[in-house]
């Protein structure tokens, strides 16, 4: 496969990484979110943590094999932007931190303050990161202030707080609102009774939410921000060299590939009409076409950032020419070819026994079954 | 501005991350077959006390399991927040093994570890056998991958260095994978996690057996652990890392180092077995020397010689003179893509670009280096000896303590008594820690041992490091010591609590402290107190 192809193929690839954690994750995430509201007492908590307990830590894989990934097929973005964005890294890492121990410790003590202490580090552990993470994409969308010298090493010039514009955290919200639909849909399928009717409402609550936040984003995105174009003439053959290339800050920059490609429209499109379609489905009581419907949504919303940059990646507010693209932040053309062969065998191998464990464990969990299994659930 | 103290906070936050991190790594990866053994032998004799068995030892394995992935999440992403330089310059080579091994071998391994604690009502016992072994499986595949990517550090082949992306590049992905090096730090470390693991469940078993509590299933433990450790810690020993210290100049000096081996020694050398290193006049004070051993176990020949520390420094200088042309010639070429000059002088000298790199840490304008500064980047190509001599010979001795221990529990075991034998079992409970000693121990040898560099005579630690403050690192490097350490204390309390209570926090009716007779407490009474 040639160098071109090679680098648009791991664009799509990290996007569907990163839509595979937010499906996938972001469900176990968004169990997280909900657990202190919809759960009411320690046995309906225990039996909504138990939908996910044989699951959670394969999902998270999907975010450390992303990470991974990043790191491999686009080593710059992954240096450039894991240390600009220090301490959002670091809040996400340690939110991280109480979700395996929060799964894994909390019924092993009876206590009651332990164990709510543990259901509010696995809100943390849910809410933090999606939220983090869109408020990184949305810093993205904006340019992020880092520059290279000539050995490519880069210096960020930014701070924390500035991350936390009023653009990007409402990229947060609508990134929050994302996941805990995600998670209040895998949860219609795994419970009954008054946790069932509880996690319904929360279902249609934060699908509405997500098509109001996203709208306004898209709008935002469209009239209140600017974009970058390159304008060099790209070699996407060539060897990736960031500092080759001249850009500019445009207004309304973002929105010319939807022009140019009128097909690209069909990505936020397919956003809103699956989120529509969960909407649909939880007053259907359809509990598995809701959750497919917000997972399509999850590729639209994540698909929708990513082809209104493309194809730049991270592009830089203080020093335009030293943003990254898709073409100029990669690897080898052996290692992308070589990362290729190994995601093209493994990861088939990945979504088979996934299924089969979801297959083996499939049921609705049940606050009796909890309570009958008490030693042996989380 | 990278200044040293930017440097050390990055590299003091790294290395106590990654200890953390491998207090609970070599009991995931040797526990996760201990539990192989005994589910097959649940599924071959069919007798229920195997499984009861692979679910005790199971909970205490979910314990260290949580805390596994807590740090190792944290180890995943550090080089991107803190190793950003090096996270771009060795990238195309370092992220590829990363990547395969959350591919290859985490999924694996955290899918099936969901199906082995969830799946024991749904699963028959075949089916459930298979999880725990591809569980097992996935865990130690993760540790060959993440040694692939550490050998290429200590032994960096299969790669080249290219001016215009300014990176090393692959050329030769097998020849990364089966590197000597990584092969042999493969084996090691999985020998040294069996080890761990079988200490473990032989002092927890004996501490039932001290009570005289549990003690059919408490004997049975015992047993498998003492012919799963003695085999392993013999495998730890003989196949050794020193097999690999041969094997380029990176493994050559920190061999140097680790013997305080100043001067070159006809071959084969000989074993200090004691020696007060004295850095400053390059010489041992009162050396205990045995003749021949050294050359033996390090060259596994008679003729080959093995350069000390002053002829490794002599070579040094050399290419780091060398290497001031390349960097010189390099920094014209990124001006200019064509100066054809530049190019031929930067191929000329290319092979010495890490070493030029050196001089970096005392200037900007390494063309201009002063000949203290290249006596100052000299010295620095060989790591402190001291604590390398003193943390090789603890870990070694700790290896032979281990075999030696395993070696009366097997027999023993095979004897029939060992219940009887209060001495070997105290041994047994209170020697518990000591794998974990000299693992970290073993860590500090490999990569303390490699300083200056993060890549061995490519990349130097001190331009590897993310362009931070210091206070950021001071700040992060707080939060991750104050978590970790509360994460840790509540670990070992939960380890605690249910290895005191032993099989009993099954709930099975069957186990000391459940069985109501004479005031026994009922079952999950332990629980509620707490």
């Amino acid at each position: 496969m040639d160098y071109e192809t090679l680098k648009l193929v791991w664009w799509l690839l990290v996007g569907v990484l990163l839509v595979g954690f937010a499906i996938m994750d972001g469900h176990d995430m968004g169990m997280g979110v909900l657990l202190p509201f919809v759960g009411r007492n320690d046995l309906e908590r225990r039996a909504i943590i138990n939908t996910v307990a044989p699951h959670w830590d394969g999902n998270q894989v999907w975010f450390i094999t992303a990470g991974g990934a990043i790191f491999a097929a686009w080593p710059l973005v992954y240096a450039t932007a894991f240390s600009g964005f220090y301490w959002a890294m670091m809040a996400a890492l340690w939110a991280l931190f109480f979700r395996p121990v929060g799964f894994d410790y909390r019924s092993k003590i009876k206590h009651p303050m332990w164990r709510s202490t543990w259901d509010w580090g696995l809100f943390i552990g849910g809410a933090v990161p999606p939220v983090i993470f869109g408020v990184a994409f949305g810093n993205l969308l904006l340019g992020v202030p880092f520059r290279f010298n000539d050995y490519l090493m880069s210096t960020y010039t930014g701070s924390f707080w500035e991350l936390l514009n009023p653009f990007a955290l409402l990229a947060g919200v609508v990134s929050l609102a994302m996941i805990t639909t995600q998670g209040a849909n895998y949860l219609m399928m795994r419970t009954e009774g008054a946790i069932y009717r509880r996690v319904r409402t929360a279902s249609l609550i934060f699908a509405v939410l997500t098509i109001a936040i996203f709208a306004l984003a898209g709008v935002w995105v469209a009239t209140g921000i600017e974009g970058y174009v390159i304008t060099s003439v790209v070699d996407p053959g060539a060897l990736p060299d960031p500092l080759a290339k001249t850009v500019e800050v445009q207004a309304g920059a973002w929105m010319h590939n939807y022009t140019q490609y009128v097909w690209a429209m069909w990505v936020p499109i397919a956003a809103f009409a699956a989120l529509a379609a969960s909407v649909l489905f939880s007053r259907l009581h359809q509990a598995g076409a809701a959750f497919w419907s917000s997972s399509v949504a999850c590729a639209g919303i994540i698909g929708t950032a990513g082809v209104s940059m493309f194809p730049f990646v991270m592009p830089s507010s203080l020093d335009p020419r030293s943003s990254l693209t898709a073409y100029d932040a990669v690897s080898s053309h052996l290692t992308l070819g070589l990362m290729l062969g190994a995601t093209v065998i493994f990861m088939p191998l990945i979504v088979f026994y996934t299924a089969w464990a979801y297959k083996v464990m499939w049921g609705k969990v049940t606050t009796e079954y909890i309570a009958a299994n008490d030693k042996s659930v989380y | 501005m990278l200044t040293e103290e930017l440097v050390d906070l990055s590299r003091l936050q790294f290395a106590v991350t990654a200890l953390y991190h491998f207090l609970f790594v070599p009991l995931t990866l040797g526990l996760a077959f201990i539990l192989v053994i005994m589910e097959l032998t649940y599924v071959i004799t069919d007798r229920p006390i195997y499984k009861d068995m692979v679910r005790f030892w199971g909970k205490l394995f979910g314990i260290n399991f949580a805390l596994g992935v807590t740090t190792g999440i944290t180890m995943e992403f550090q080089f991107g927040t803190n190793w950003a330089y090096y996270s771009h310059y060795v990238g195309d080579i370092f992220g590829a093994p990363l990547a395969i091994e959350g591919l290859m071998a985490f999924f694996l391994e955290s899918t099936f570890i969901g199906l082995f604690f969830f799946g024991w009502d749904r699963l028959n016992k075949w089916k459930h056998f298979m999880v725990t072994v591809l569980m097992a499986v996935g865990s130690n595949l993760s540790a060959l991958w993440i040694l692939i990517a550490n050998g290429w550090m200590q032994n960096p082949l299969g790669a080249e260095f290219s001016y215009v992306t300014m990176r090393m590049e692959m050329t030769d992905f097998w020849s990364i994978v089966f590197n000597p090096v990584a092969q042999a730090k493969f084996v090691h470390t999985v020998s040294a996690g069996y080890v761990t693991a079988s200490l473990f469940v032989l002092g927890i078993s004996s501490y039932y057996l001290l009570k005289g509590r549990d003690l059919d299933f408490a004997r049975r433990s015992f047993r498998i652990a003492a012919g799963f450790g003695f085999a392993s810690a013999l495998s730890v020993i003989v196949l050794g890392d020193e097999s690999g210290y041969t094997i380029g100049e990176s493994q050559q000096t920190k061999m140097a180092a680790i013997e305080a081996m100043w001067e070159t020694e006809p071959a084969p050398a000989g074993f200090t077995v004691f020696a007060l290193p004295n850095e400053t006049e390059m010489r041992n004070d009162y050396a205990l020397h045995i003749p021949y051993v050294l050359g033996l176990i390090g060259t596994r020949s008679l003729t080959e010689t093995m350069p000390g520390i002053k002829e490794i420094k002599e070579r040094n200088r050399e290419r780091i003179e060398n290497g001031i042309q390349a960097v010189t010639a390099l920094e014209r070429l990124r001006k200019h893509r064509d100066d054809a000059a530049a190019r031929a002088a930067f191929e000329a000298s290319k092979a010495d670009l890490g070493f030029g790199l050196l001089l970096k840490k005392y200037t900007v304008d390494v063309s201009q280096a002063t000949p203290e500064m290249i006596q100052q980047a000299v010295d620095d190509t060989i790591p402190r000896v001291a604590p390398l001599f003193w943390s090789f010979r603890l870990m070694v001795a700790l290896g032979f303590a281990f075999l030696l221990l395993f070696g009366f529990a097997l027999f023993y075991s095979v004897k029939g008594n060992f219940i009887e034998k209060k001495w070997l079992l105290r041994w047994a409970l209170w020697f518990i820690p000591m794998p974990w000693i000299a693992a970290e121990l073993g860590w500090v040898v490999a990569e303390y041992g490699r300083q200056p560099w993060t890549i061995y005579g490519v990349l130097p630690t001190h331009i590897s490091v993310s362009n931070l403050t210091p206070g950021n690192i001071y700040g992060s490097l707080a939060g991750f010591v104050g978590f970790y350490t509360v994460l840790l204390i509540v670990e070992m309390v939960l380890m605690t609590k249910y290895a005191r209570q032993g099989p009993a926090s099954l709930g099975t009716g069957k186990y000391h402290g459940e069985i109501a007779a004479g005031g026994a407490l009922p079952a999950g009474a332990v629980a509620d107190k707490i």
